[in-house]
């Protein structure tokens, strides 16, 4: 994707860009030399597309190996005068905040450097274990908050984030969220600029340590009190409607698109006023109270919690005006959780003002829920044709049934936490934040004394092993725990899309550099360590057996192999041609490779139950004839 | 061209990793050469493992929409699924929806672990015709598998979309799109892809 991003402005002005891509662009902009992240969906294209354009213009860009050391590394380049930028998702904002909210305390010294934190929030959880608002934590934080509602706010945003905390001294926070980080729009582009070799400097202005906080906790507050006064002038913030609006809707992020069309389709453009407040925090509350007071009614519309709306509220009260309401998450007119969508918008605004609205025919609608009860059916999230993960559990599986024990496992984040979703193998009995499960897994091995006797077994990647699970083995080790921990090392940081981590042994830029040895790591540690082949369906499950044997001290099971996805992308041909013998097969008898293994590269045959295998989707790893107990999934070695 | 409404709402389905996004960004960006507004709404992430996905394209003459498409105002829907289509027709549907869907199932995981059952192809079908104003089917996969490469079933399905002759794209539009952005050794079956998709409606 080299060149997406980063071209001159001179061959074109404006360009369609992804909102991670054009919060790129407005980074590039701003002449960003450092850029540090982790993964996470929505955030993860922002570091991939700094990587791409990182030799041509001259920013070091790296995958840290968890978003507290990327926050640090940034806060280290902007203290040495510099322009920096730390992505993540919403989860890992809160891995980063011990190091931010002291940053927010010392600022940023006295060399002009500038420091955003992009932090991608995931409203609805479509990829995420939650739906964490971010915006409490900017404020927990100190860090002044800016919220885009458009693709192309997101790239001026940017732009303007790092003109503001250089201005500032002060880190300062973008709140991205899926709506804006996976949308894509035209942008139209400023220059870059001339790449000139940038001086890194010492601080020695001033000792940028938190401790004797109390004098610089006041000097903070001083400084995001003129910040306010800044943002009150913003010119990102604006209003669309009549002088004295019936209701006025303030808005932020993506809810300003959905009330605006929501105005559009219940043809209220005369009587509802639009604010849009992108510039949150420090809130801006002169510009809302002008415009509250010129208002009937209020409603606030935002995702996820009520953030802006308690501002609103806020700024009500401290101007003694706590005789008009905010309408919103708190009266009931939109739900507590959740994303903000263009549906949401229309019903608040329909309730609002009595009116009924109907999107579509209602014979239609009549129609569509017949046909929906008749046939529709769902379709389970699980894991890809060729996923070793599913192997991996599969072995987990016949071992647990063999040695006729009870487990206990803790699971972790990635595409293994599919197991939990109903066509998974459901093995995980508790699964929570990043390198949590092995946290988990060593407070259970420690109850024996309390009588839980049943094994324990922690299961994450091999890059939130190196993102977090490191300290809890440790911590295991150290105080004499007793659990499996299984690594399913898969070559990448699959679920977010194959970035490096440190045991791969390229960088973000994909340079070769050194490649962390997981067993090597875990054994200098003390643990009782073994490698096996996930594929090796019986070899797997005979280690996991010999471990769960063993019953004392902390045990390590790396079960290696590369990420399907990864695999093809590095091999172009299939390892081997599957085909499934009729004659053989039998059917609705047995059905264990598509009812139990459940590989969605397998099909049911109308007639018999018969298992097929789909030609579109097989990669053809092969693992499916170990599975047959009648040998009728034939697999042929491709030459 | 006639009765293309502002906004108007392509929304393009299948299941993860059957190429939604491809297609849809190469519509995006051939509409904005021709002057449209386009927003596209896209899911990632972990509804990618195996399931249902859409891409929303919000196309305008006069301003930029949120990705988002409203409640049953769909104009278009472009499948790689049939299943899809039907699910995308009961949120999105709308007695003037468009529908072009390829035939080849693609069975849920439930129905593998016989949990579910997937429903009959005469009746999906009947039920994509009721609640649409007009549908197309073709089972490009199928046409893919027979070009050797299935990979191209979304660009096949993008042909069907040139041949319905529903959107103001011609297909010297989309072979420049592809010469700009495609690697040079993949134009050739691409190309090939899109024509005989063009020729099957």
């Amino acid at each position: 994707m080299s060149g997406i991003v980063g071209y001159n402005q001179e061959q074109k002005v404006s360009k369609f860009l992804l909102g991670n891509e054009a919060i790129v662009r407005g980074a590039l902009e701003a002449g960003v030399d450092y850029a540090a992240g982790y993964p996470g969906t929505p955030s993860s294209e922002i570091i991939e597309r700094l990587a791409a354009e990182a030799s041509e213009r001259r920013v070091y860009v790296e995958w840290s190996t968890n978003e507290k050391v990327a926050s640090e590394g940034c806060g280290a380049a902007a203290t040495a005068g510099l322009a920096s930028l730390a992505a993540m998702k919403n989860a890992g904002l809160s891995v980063a905040l011990d190091f931010l909210t002291h940053f927010s305390l010392t600022g940023l010294g006295e060399q002009g450097g500038s420091m955003v934190v992009v932090v991608c929030d995931d409203p609805d959880a479509h990829s995420s274990g939650d739906e964490t608002d971010s915006r409490w934590l900017a404020r927990f934080a100190y860090a002044p908050l800016l919220e885009p509602t458009s693709v192309q706010e997101a790239r001026d945003l940017t732009r303007y984030a790092f003109q503001l905390s250089r201005e500032n001294k002060r880190c300062v926070m973008l709140r991205s969220y899926t709506r804006l980080s996976h949308a894509s729009s035209i942008v139209d582009l400023g220059p870059l600029p001339a790449l000139i070799a940038k001086q890194a400097h010492s601080d020695s202005s001033a000792c940028l340590t938190p401790y004797l906080a109390r004098g610089k906790h006041a000097q903070t507050l001083e400084r995001l009190e003129s910040i306010r006064g800044q943002f009150e002038e913003s010119g990102f913030n604006s209003y669309r409607g009549p002088e004295s609006p019936e209701l006025l809707v303030v808005c932020s992020g993506s809810a300003y698109q959905c009330a605006l069309e929501a105005v559009e389709l219940l043809d209220l453009q005369e009587r509802v006023g639009v604010l849009k407040i992108v510039t949150l925090w420090p809130f801006p509350h002169q510009l809302a109270l002008k415009h509250l007071a010129q208002a009937g009614k209020v409603l606030a519309l935002e995702e996820v919690d009520p953030f802006l709306e308690n501002l609103l509220k806020e700024a009500l009260n401290d101007a003694g005006l706590t005789d008009k309401q905010v309408l919103g998450k708190g009266s009931g007119h939109v739900p507590l959780f959740g994303e903000m969508t263009p549906d949401r918008a229309l019903e608040a605004l329909a309730a609002v003002f009595g009116l009924s609205y109907q999107p579509r025919a209602a014979h239609y609608s009549q129609a569509a829920d017949r046909c929906v009860q008749e046939l529709l059916i769902s379709r389970g999230l699980t894991w890809c044709p060729g996923c070793p993960h599913r192997a991996s559990f599969w072995a987990l599986d016949r071992a647990i049934k063999a040695e006729g024990t009870d487990v206990y496992v803790t699971g972790d984040i990635g595409c293994y936490t599919l197991d939990v979703f109903p066509e998974g193998k459901c093995q995980m009995n508790l699964l929570h934040a990043m390198g949590s499960g092995l946290g988990l897994a060593s407070g259970l091995g420690q109850l024996g004394p309390k009588n839980y006797d049943q094994p324990v077994i922690s299961i994450c990647g091999d890059s939130t092993f190196f993102h977090s699970s490191v300290p809890a083995l440790i911590n295991a080790i150290y105080n004499r725990s007793n659990l499996i921990h299984i690594v399913l090392d898969n070559d990448a940081t699959a679920m977010t899309g194959f970035q490096a981590h440190p045991g791969v042994g390229y960088n973000a830029l994909g340079q070769p550099t050194t490649k962390i040895d997981l067993e090597s790591l875990c054994r200098s540690l003390g643990a009782q360590v073994e490698v096996a082949d996930p594929f090796d369906l019986r070899g797997t499950a005979k280690t996991m057996r010999k471990l769960l044997q063993m019953k004392q001290g902390v045990r390590v099971l790396i079960l290696r192999r590369p990420c399907e996805l990864v695999r093809m992308k590095r091999q172009k041909n299939k390892p081997f041609r599957m085909e499934v013998d009729q004659s053989k097969c039998k059917g609705q008898e047995c059905a264990i490779c598509y009812s139990a293994f459940r590989c969605p590269a397998l099909m049911v045959e109308a007639e018999g139950g018969k298992a097929s295998i789909r030609d579109d989707a097989c990669p053809g790893c092969g693992v499916c004839a170990s599975i047959c107990p009648f040998k009728a999934i034939v697999r042929e070695e491709v030459a | 061209m006639s009765g293309f409404s502002d906004p108007y709402n392509l929304m393009v389905c299948g299941v993860g990793g059957q190429g939604n996004i491809l297609i849809s960004r190469m519509i995006g960006r051939i509409l904005v050469d021709k002057g449209f507004r386009v927003t596209i709404g896209e899911t990632f992430g972990a509804a990618q493992r195996g399931g249902s996905v859409f891409s929303s394209m919000r196309i305008s003459r006069k301003r930029y929409y949120g990705p988002l498409v409203p409640k049953g105002k769909a104009s278009l829907v472009l499948s790689l699924e049939p299943l899809e289509t039907l699910r995308l027709l009961a949120e999105y549907g709308n007695q003037d929806v468009l529908t072009i869907t390829n035939t080849h199932p693609i069975q849920p995981v439930g129905v593998l672990a016989r949990r579910l059952d997937y429903p009959e192809q005469d009746r999906l079908n009947a039920a994509i015709m009721e609640l649409s104003r007009r549908a197309w089917f073709v089972d490009v996969t199928e046409m893919a598998l027979s070009l050797g490469a299935p990979i191209v079933a979304n660009i096949i399905l993008l042909g069907c979309l040139l041949g319905a002759g529903v959107l103001p794209i011609e297909p010297g539009d989309v072979e420049k799109e592809m010469r700009e952005t495609f690697p040079p050794n993949k134009l050739e079956l691409n190309i090939k892809a899109l024509k005989a998709g063009i020729e099957a409606v």
